[in-house]
């Protein structure tokens, strides 16, 4: 008897290939019978694949039909008008509570808040009102005060800005605004 | 063109004179350099100086891949049973264990089941394995079923084994005298070590040589 590959050996039980146990069908030794995929399970796998497509695509529809919603940064009150004297800052966090932001009054009504991360390495930068800009420490990145554009040293980018919206004299932060270069 | 006759392996135990040079051929391939996949044993080294060399039999059922869990040994469609597939073999000992012959062997360096595979490299293309290429006295010959009977008119292959219960087919042929009245090579007859006072000498035996040495090159 000579060996079949196609046909495979049978079992140490001596049966045949279609009465071994399935775990056996479905791991053979033989190479050419473990390559062979047969065309319902071809359909099988390709319908199944298409579906887990079109699944994943509602998937995504709803899920952005939520993230819309959530997105959004919310409208927080910060500070009021009087705490903070011209020419002074202050630190508050915003959009999330874990996320610093910089609060400087510029002078009598007017406000600038920003992101407090620099954009090189994500140090927080200081305020330096008396010079006009913001500073950060790490590798002397300096930003204009007056607009958050990058005055000199290594950040690539001016820092995000926070709008800001008077109301009864409390102060609210209502949105961050991500700048390109 | 003419279709080839098939080629199969012949190991005649007779014609063995122990002259190591299978085992060094077969550590000289490229696929495993260093490392040797071919066993020399001696039968009874106290009383005789005749070996046998044991290279993988190539079962029809193939007792190491059936014991495989990981589904790392597998037989090409030639009916050739390859070595461990190497991202696949856990290091488990399991074949090492099971197989009648003791062909795996373990390399617990590289945690990888290593055995003979016929040379698939040479085989394939139509060249004798290593060892068969260099052996002096053609102990291991490799040809055609119709050279072999015309060289060895004393001798004939047989591929039944029978190992306890179990009756092994295989693709390498082992010679037997032309008119013994075998059916089949009896493996653990072959294999017994009777245990001369010593109650453990038997354990011992039988696992000794299983693990080849880290760095044994």
């Amino acid at each position: 008897m000579r060996f079949n590959p196609e046909v495979g050996s049978p079992g140490p039980d001596g049966l045949p290939n279609e009465e071994q146990p399935k775990w056996r069908r479905d791991f053979p030794i033989d190479w050419p019978r473990d390559e062979y995929v047969g065309r319902r399970d071809f359909a099988k796998f390709m319908v199944l694949t298409s579906l887990a497509f079109a699944v994943g695509q509602v998937w995504i529809v709803v899920q952005n039909f939520f993230r819309s919603r959530s997105g959004a940064a919310p409208i927080r009150a910060i500070a009021r008008v009087s705490d903070l004297p011209v020419g002074g800052w202050r630190l508050f966090n915003y959009p999330q509570t874990d996320h610093h932001a910089i609060l400087v009054r510029l002078a009598e009504d007017r406000f600038v808040a920003y992101d407090q991360q620099c954009t090189h390495l994500l140090c927080p930068v200081v305020a330096q009102p008396e010079r006009g800009r913001l500073h950060c420490p790490c590798h002397n990145g300096n930003f204009d005060l007056e607009t958050g554009r990058v005055l000199s040293g290594p950040p690539p980018r001016p820092l995000a800005r926070i709008r800001l919206e008077i109301r009864g004299g409390v102060l609210y932060a209502t949105g961050v605004e991500e700048r390109a270069a | 063109m003419p279709v080839p006759e098939r080629l199969e392996f012949f190991i005649d135990p007779n014609r063995c004179i122990g002259c190591n040079a299978c085992v060094q051929a077969c550590a000289e391939c490229d696929t495993h350099r260093g490392y040797s996949m071919i066993q020399l044993d001696y039968i009874d080294r106290e009383e005789s100086t005749q070996t046998v060399p044991i290279i993988c039999m190539h079962c029809d059922t193939p007792t190491c891949a059936e014991v495989c869990p990981a589904d790392a040994i597998k037989r090409t469609g030639d009916g050739v049973v390859q070595s461990a597939r190497k991202p696949r073999c856990i290091a488990c000992n399991n074949c090492v264990l099971a197989c009648p012959f003791g062909i795996p062997k373990m390399n617990s360096g590289m945690n990888l089941m290593m055995k003979c595979d016929l040379c698939y490299d040479r085989t394939s293309v139509g060249k004798k394995p290593m060892c068969a290429s260099v052996c002096p006295s053609q102990a291991l010959f490799y040809g055609t079923r119709a050279e072999v009977e015309r060289l060895r008119p004393l001798s004939r292959p047989t591929n039944a084994f029978q190992f306890g219960a179990q009756r092994i087919t295989t693709q390498v042929n082992m010679m037997v005298p032309v008119d013994a009245p075998v059916e089949h090579v009896d493996v653990t007859s072959a294999i017994f070590e009777p245990t001369v006072g010593l109650s453990d000498a038997g354990d011992d035996s039988l696992l000794s040589g299983l693990f080849m040495e880290e760095g044994g090159a």
